[in-house]
């Protein structure tokens, strides 16, 4: 059996309290690190644990870590990643609502090794509760002094506030969500600079997810090889999987990276609901292709995924069963990108909307020949010609339902309906799409140059 | 004349303008929503002009530029949550027991129907959200009751 590390204290009463999380052998990891480490030995133990972000990109947190300047005298900044708005992904809120003081840990060992006397916690506006939970918990950081000047007699300074975002997903994305810091629009910046060389307000920068902060503290307790020693070679340490849509127990399992799809459906998340066949899972997220149901032993690794032709994103599992209309999703999905589009480049702004128009009207049953490809070909313009990596991430859902089902797609046209639910989709999609004025106007709202 | 330096030192110190998200989120408790009064407020505040402070706005859809009712439902249309049976059917529920459609107030200003994109929720969908409130693994029968329950509280 596997035990859990990252949400050992979920389920315990009052975990989010400090007094519950000191009782359970919290803060050591800090105590240790900032009294018996110093700032380059922990960078190697974290290079060496192999851990890798939990935000979507996967890129390893130790070599981040490196690219930070070491100069002393440049003021440094270490901003925690809570936007948590892929669809599909409900991780970083139960984290941060549950226990907020491992995170916090995380964020005092990591601005000390990169040298960070200032950090900041951007989280998504929506989240009333971990607003709450997050500045409760800071409070009490402080006023044991895990937090503030001289943490534990160490001679080290860390600050920490919160500041909420207001409801845009792109703000997600590492460089807008330093605009949004900054109190400006949340448009992503062109990379480069990095944020490691230049962040918020102009200074370097250690941005991270949630999540990834959270595995710090074990690694530094347990230390990097029994870290490295969970899941496999290129994916190392514990993983939270999201489990939602056609299952019988959706929820958060915490399991080590490398586990097989087929376990966490079958096993943890007790297998398809109402006993029908499963179809498709997205396996790691809202921008992540799908899988179809005979991949569905590829371990949940980041290589394991890549190979199969998806990835592992935030390790947000979206299970769909056969009567799943795979057009639906895919438009449903490709909404949600045209929504979120922060409108900068023409690419994401443009294409987004045509290609969920595409998407729509073959769904409703008006799709025309020729709208198939029309949908790929503006999936392929999309990829890799935006601003940031949003382009990409949109071309996904539509890209991955055509190439594995696009049997699915012929049939709308051919038939004018839906070959899974005959319409029951289509005539509720119809009914309501006069009044969707709200996302209409959230188009326009974020169109700018 | 003006140098450019000079001009550069009319924009707004970066610690300040940080502190534009909340100092709107602050504007915002008043009314609900952001009236062009406040939004001008701001303005003055941060040294900005209202333009500038309405692009910040304009950018955020938790930040409101309309009069918002005093209970806002925020329905999740999110793959998970159609999946299970919410999106569309919860939407068309709410909407047509307030006798809203997306995106509208109703004329009392008690209630505003909204539809949103993934609440972080997926694992306990349908979910909706109602304020500060979130609700989770909703059926009709809950909708009916929470709907009911407002309906009276107001
Ligand atoms: C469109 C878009 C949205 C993103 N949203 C999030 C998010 O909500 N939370 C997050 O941690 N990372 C998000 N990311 C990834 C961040 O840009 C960044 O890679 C991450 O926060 C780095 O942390 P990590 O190295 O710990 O993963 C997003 C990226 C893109 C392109
Ligand atoms: S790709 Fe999309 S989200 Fe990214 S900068 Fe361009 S318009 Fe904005
Ligand atoms: S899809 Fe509805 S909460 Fe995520």
């Amino acid at each position: 059996m596997y035990e859990p590390i990252l949400t050992r204290n979920i389920g315990v009463a009052d975990s989010e309290k400090i007094a519950t999380y000191l009782a359970r052998g919290g803060y050591e990891a800090t105590r240790v690190a900032l009294t018996q480490h110093t700032p380059a030995e922990l960078i190697d133990m974290v290079k060496r644990a192999g851990l890798r972000g939990r935000g979507g990109a996967g890129f390893p947190a130790g070599t981040k870590w490196g690219f930070m300047p070491v100069d002393p005298a440049l003021p440094k900044i270490v901003a925690v990643n809570t936007d948590e708005g892929e669809p599909g992904t409900f991780k970083d809120r139960a984290l941060v609502e549950r226990d907020p003081h491992q995170v916090i840990e995380g964020v005092i060992i990591a601005a000390y090794a990169v040298g960070a006397n200032r950090a900041y916690v951007y989280i998504r506006g929506e989240f009333f509760l971990g607003v709450k939970r997050w500045i409760k918990a800071i409070a009490d950081a402080y006023e044991r002094g895990f937090l503030g000047r001289d943490i534990l007699g160490s001679g080290f300074d860390l600050d920490l506030s919160v500041h909420r975002g207001a409801g845009a997903y792109i703000c997600g994305e590492e460089t807008a969500m330093l605009e949004s810091l900054e109190g400006k629009p949340g448009n992503p910046r062109l990379k480069p600079p990095y944020p490691a060389q230049r962040g918020l307000f102009g200074l370097p920068t250690l941005v991270h997810n949630v999540e990834t902060l959270a595995c710090i503290p074990h690694i530094v307790l347990r230390g990097p090889a029994w870290f490295a020693g969970i899941g496999t070679r290129q994916s190392t340490g514990p993983k939270i999987f999201c489990v939602s849509g056609h299952v019988n127990r959706p929820g958060n399992y915490e399991l080590p990276l490398g586990t097989p799809l087929r376990e966490i459906i079958e096993g943890h998340a007790g297998g398809m609901s109402g006993g029908r066949k499963l179809k498709a899972v997205i396996p790691g997220g809202a921008s992540t292709p799908v899988l179809t149901a005979d991949q569905i032993d590829t371990p949940m690794a980041f290589e394991t995924l890549a190979a199969a032709g998806s990835a592992l994103g935030t390790g947000a599992i979206i299970v769909m069963d056969e009567t799943t209309c795979m057009v639906e999703a895919a438009r449903r999905l490709t909404r949600f990108f045209a929504h979120e589009s922060c409108g900068r480049c023409v690419p994401c702004r443009v294409g987004s909307q045509r290609l969920y128009e595409t998407l729509d009207r073959i769904e409703c049953g008006k799709g025309r020949p020729g709208d198939i490809d029309l949908a790929l070909q503006i999936a392929q313009a999309v990829d890799g010609t935006t601003f940031c990596p949003m382009g990409g991430a949109l071309a996904n859902p539509a890209r991955s339902t055509i190439e594995r089902f696009r049997g699915e797609y012929e049939y709308h046209i051919a038939h004018r309906q839906c070959a899974m639910q005959t319409g029951r989709a289509t005539a509720i999609v119809h009914r309501l799409s006069s009044g969707r004025s709200v996302r209409g106007q959230n188009f326009n709202r974020r169109r700018r140059p | 004349m003006a140098t450019v330096a000079e001009a550069g030192t009319r924009d707004v110190s970066p610690a300040k303008r940080a502190m534009l998200l909340t100092a709107l989120y602050i504007a915002q408790e008043q009314h609900g929503w952001l009236t062009p009064q406040a939004l001008d407020r701001v303005a003055r505040r941060f040294d900005m002009t209202p333009g500038q402070v309405y692009a910040t706005a304009s950018f955020y859809t938790l930040f409101k530029l309309a009069p918002q009712g005093r209970y806002r439902i925020q329905v999740c249309e999110g793959l998970s949550c159609y999946l299970v049976g919410g999106a569309e059917p919860v939407i068309a529920q709410v909407g047509r027991q307030l006798d809203l459609r997306p995106g509208e107030t109703s004329p009392d200003g008690r209630f505003t129907l909204e539809v949103v994109e993934c609440l972080a929720s997926c694992g306990t969908a349908p979910a909706l959200r109602i304020n500060d409130e979130l609700y989770e693994h909703m059926t009709p029968e809950k909708i009916d009751r929470l709907l009911a329950d407002l309906v009276a509280k107001t």
